[in-house]
């Protein structure tokens, strides 16, 4: 079916009711216009004789049958893909953090990644959080937009934010431990220049906005008499 | 609730109260307890809690992990009668010290 482009059939045979159609069987002969088919054939229907099939190979009889019948697993078409966004949450939305390090924090949502978590950015100037994963679940989507038309977010995916594999040093572990550590600890540059050219972009677009930049350094908190089913975010 | 930095507390969770076991007249069910959150006085708005977790922070006097604090997490079941008061189950079930204590309802899983 994928070779060729077939269109859909279209059945000429409307439906009175579910399993009743409108017209009879030879209604039906007519309206396809087999006679008309047959007619050119010379009185009968069209038949090819089947392409003669290229011999298959002699199987021989397996030595083995197994004592039981072993049952196929089934089969799975499953294809994976990223969880379904909200609608509340559009690139540029500001989002609240609801759990971890950054929790309450207001933060600008870049787009979703193909693992389905969020990337966002503080941006980092503003209020700390760098470029981050984030799960949709810990997240209170605003009304709050910023534009972000300006910043290019293609080159992150879920393989920027992966951890480097832990070289196997097992020897001499006194003094390699040590060196091992620093590595670690320091950001690249390349993270920390990625981090400043969406920053950049974005940053114009907030300070254009009247107590935007003030709004996305201070932390979300509920308090006294706050009902969250009731609040509108 | 390791807060050993001068950060500003932040309240993400809504507080609520145990008040005990799911039970009828002679017989209690401790693997389910019931919690009333703050705020919350109808069955039509335990709906936006469903789900949501859960946990019971109490001390000790051993350091585990580093800590004397301890964590049980739950989750929001369903509504209990009509009044707001909820249906909770734990990871494992509330001790009865629990019984009039304060419990945590957090904001996620969130759906807004």
């Amino acid at each position: 079916m994928a070779a060729k482009q077939r269109t859909k059939r279209v059945t000429r045979n409307p439906d009175l009711i579910r399993g009743i159609g409108k017209y009879s069987k030879s209604q039906m002969y007519h309206k396809r216009g087999i006679w008309a088919l047959k007619a050119k054939n010379g009185g009968a229907f069209p038949h090819h004789d089947p392409k003669p099939k290229p011999e298959a190979p002699a199987v021989k009889a397996p030595k083995f049958y197994p004592a039981d019948d072993v049952k196929k697993p089934l089969l799975n078409k499953h294809k994976p893909r990223p969880t379904k966004l909200r609608a509340s949450i559009t690139p540029g939305t500001v989002l609240i953090l609801l759990a971890g390090r950054f929790k309450g924090k207001r933060v600008v949502f870049l787009k979703q990644l193909p693992s389905g978590l969020l990337l966002v950015t503080g941006p980092y100037k503003i209020n700390g959080v760098p470029l981050r994963r984030v799960n949709q679940s810990y997240v209170i989507g605003t009304s709050t937009k910023v534009d972000v038309s300006a910043v290019n977010v293609d080159k992150f995916d879920d393989k920027y934010f992966s951890k480097e594999a832990q070289k196997k040093k097992k020897k001499g572990e006194g003094e390699f431990f040590e060196a091992e550590k620093e590595e670690k600890n320091a950001l690249p540059q390349e993270k920390k220049d990625d981090q400043k050219t969406v920053d950049s972009s974005l940053i114009t677009a907030i300070e254009g906005v009247p107590e935007l930049k003030a709004y996305l350094g201070a932390r979300f908190s509920l308090k006294s008499g706050m009902k969250p089913h009731e609040l509108l975010f | 609730m390791v807060q050993g930095r001068k950060g500003e507390r932040v309240r993400l969770y809504v507080r609520g109260t145990i008040l005990g076991y799911k039970r009828s007249k002679s017989n209690q069910y401790p693997n389910t307890s019931m919690v009333q959150i703050e705020g919350v006085n109808t069955k039509e708005e335990v709906a936006w809690y469903a789900g949501k977790r859960l946990a019971y922070i109490y001390k000790a006097k051993v350091k585990k992990n580093g800590t004397h604090y301890r964590c049980i997490w739950g989750k929001v079941t369903r509504p209990h009668g009509n009044s707001g008061v909820v249906r909770t189950k734990f990871k494992s079930n509330l001790p009865p010290r629990s019984m009039g204590a304060r419990v945590r309802v957090f904001m996620y899983p969130s759906n807004i």
